[in-house]
């Protein structure tokens, strides 16, 4: 040998055969065996998260839709509620102005109506006192004329008196 | 054989600068853009390795003769 | 990628639990290993010009490079006659055919003095090389210091540790996988190790694959995640120190070189139109004697040679270090070195674990790089 090689470096063929067959073995046995499979498996479940993220966003589209649907709905409800309670509060407003009007009639009615009554008295009140007053009236007066026209002397002196009153006219 | 190991000592300078200057680069490119660290690392290691089989066949040399 | 370091940060965690032991178990063997040497120097003719300036040395690096090279017996603890070590089939195949018997025919020794009979051939057992003695050869021969010259080398299909722990890793490997992939049929939510090895098989397919080679990715991902964890969980079983674990299978250039010339393959047989017009007729023409030998080589050799050796030479490295720190205590025989050799041996352990994982990684990496540029599209 014209070169000492060092032992590290120095290939062994029986080690290479045995390497060699051992690895190709390894390979074939853990292809059929383990790589496949686990691969397979990891491959599939990849596909079916994939799947299943893609059926989640669809369901969540779908939920979304619904949602939009219900909100829809649910705006009808209040838009029809609100239009029932404007309704019934136009009606009692209505019956309650009706009533008040009719109720304000009456009152006017009922006043004037009592109005009338106590003038018809009042009326009557004072025509009484008034036929009361002229014939009080009439007795003090017959009374003071018989108590006037007693005596002659009092008789002319009234109408002189009375005269003299004219005369300045 | 102390020839050798002066052949091998040289090699393995050659080899430290050189790995030195591919290691701090990538460094300096990760903390630049920290979000491409993978594949800075990836690509450094693979010019690490290139640089390395240079030191190596030195080494061989080295056990050889 | 952030996931992955964390459970890289996760292994460290479980790995430091055991580590401990580990370091016993090796320092352990190196001590024994000093002595036998001495053993060794008494018997051993040859060696004895170059064993005896060393008799009471140690030798760190004779004790690393035995502790990371392959072996032909699983040694468990002890050293010489009493060594406990697990015997492993030796397969030759000599001219005269298949020969086969268990490594402790030899008694453990790797010094080439212990003669195995079997069909009327002679073997002998030198630093873990199993050498056919010629007819009428007694023990081997030398000329200079290592070249036998009585002896040849026969085709050694031997079951070694580190083919041992090939297979160790391929069952484990199996057991994993086959219970994980158990999991999934019983329904598509993981549990359980399923819950911790999907992120890793996602990190391949999403981090690796699909961002380097495009859509084409699916033919190459069972290729690629074996890939990734047949050398993680390899380099792994390297780390472990003790039986059956601790071989230096990664660290060895037998099988990267294996790693890579499957990764050569793969590559250049999935190269598409626009690949191979790349290479042979790349533009400018008038620089196509430069450019096609230079495109060649990168394509078929360079990009291979350097995965095969980044791998070897990152796990040989930590083994390296971590042995030769365990070393120090006995370079300087004292105890008290072990306050400074196990701490630094657990850090480089922990970063070894994550150097286990990267390279793992950077391997699978780089071949999905190469695949992707072979089916890329012309943009030309």
């Amino acid at each position: 040998m014209f070169l000492e090689i060092n032992p590290l470096v120095k290939p062994d063929i029986g080690l290479i055969v045995w390497t060699t067959i051992t690895f190709l073995i390894l390979l074939v046995l853990l292809r059929k065996f383990a790589w496949k499979p686990i691969l397979g498996a990891v491959k599939g479940r990849e596909e079916s998260i994939k799947e299943s993220l893609a059926s989640a966003e669809k369901a969540r589209e779908e939920m979304k839709r619904l949602q939009s649907d219900n909100e829809r709905i649910l705006q009808e409800a209040r838009q029809e509620r609100d239009k029932m309670m404007k309704d019934a509060r136009d009606i009692r407003d209505k019956i309650v102005s009706d009533a008040k009007a009719d109720a304000n009639e009456q009152a006017e009615q009922i006043i004037a109506s009592a109005k009338e009554q106590i003038d018809n008295q009042k009326m009557a009140a004072i025509t009484e006192l008034k036929n009361q007053v002229a014939e009080m009236s009439i007795e003090i007066a017959e009374m003071i004329l018989r108590a006037e026209l007693d005596d002659k002397e009092k008789q002319s002196k009234l109408v002189d008196n009375h005269l003299k009153n004219f005369k300045l006219n | 054989m102390s020839f050798a190991a002066i052949g091998a000592g040289l090699a393995v300078i050659g080899a430290g600068i050189g790995i030195g200057q591919v290691g701090g680069r990538a460094m300096e490119g990760i903390a630049r853009q920290p979000e491409a660290s993978g594949k800075i690392q990836t690509a450094m290691i693979i010019a690490a390795a290139l640089v390395e089989g240079v030191a190596l066949f030195g080494v061989v040399v080295a056990l050889i003769s | 990628m952030r996931k992955f370091l964390n459970l890289s940060v996760l292994s460290v965690a479980l790995f430091s639990v055991t580590f401990p032991t580990g370091i016993i178990a090796q320092s352990h063997q190196a001590e024994n290993h000093s002595t036998s040497t001495t053993e060794v120097s008494e018997s051993a003719a040859d060696q004895v010009e170059t064993a005896h300036a060393e008799e009471e040395e140690f030798d760190p690096t004779e004790v690393v490079m035995h502790h990371i090279a392959d072996a032909h017996s699983f040694h468990v603890y002890g050293e010489g006659e009493e060594a406990v070590s697990v015997p492993l089939p030796v397969i030759l195949y000599t001219s005269k055919g298949l020969v086969t018997f268990m490594s402790s025919a030899f008694h453990h020794d790797t010094h080439g003095h212990h003669v195995v009979e079997r069909n009327g051939q002679r073997f002998v057992n030198y630093h873990d090389d199993i050498y056919e003695l010629n007819a009428g050869a007694e023990h081997l021969e030398f000329e200079g210091d290592h070249t036998v010259t009585n002896a040849s080398l026969p085709l050694d299909l031997s079951i070694t540790k580190n083919v041992f722990t090939l297979f160790l890793a391929a069952a484990l490997l199996l057991l994993i996988f086959g219970s994980v992939a158990r999991n999934y049929q019983k329904g598509s939510v993981p549990s359980g190790l399923a819950g911790f090895m999907e992120p890793l098989v996602l990190f391949v397919r999403d981090d690796i694959a699909i961002p380097n080679i495009g859509p084409k990715y699916g033919r190459y991902m069972p290729y690629l995640l074996t890939l990734f964890f047949f050398i993680w969980i390899i380099n792994l079983i390297g780390l472990v120190p003790f039986f059956p674990f601790s071989a230096n299978l990664s660290g060895n250039i037998s099988f990267t070189l294996t790693l890579a010339v499957i990764a050569l393959l793969v590559v250049n047989f999935s190269g598409n139109k626009a690949y191979w017009k790349h290479i042979f007729a790349p533009q400018p023409w008038w620089l196509w004697p430069i450019l096609f030998v230079i495109e060649f080589l990168s394509n078929v050799v360079i990009k291979f040679f350097a995965l095969m050796i980044r791998l070897f030479a990152n796990i040989t490295a930590g083994h390296i270090i971590v042995l030769s720190l365990i070393s120090l205590i006995f370079i300087f025989k004292s105890v008290y070195m072990s306050a400074v050799s196990v701490p630094f041996a657990l850090f480089i352990s922990v970063l070894e674990l994550l150097v286990a994982a990267l390279q793992a990684f950077i391997f699978t990496l780089l071949t999905a790089l190469f695949i992707g540029q072979a089916v890329a599209e012309d943009h030309h």
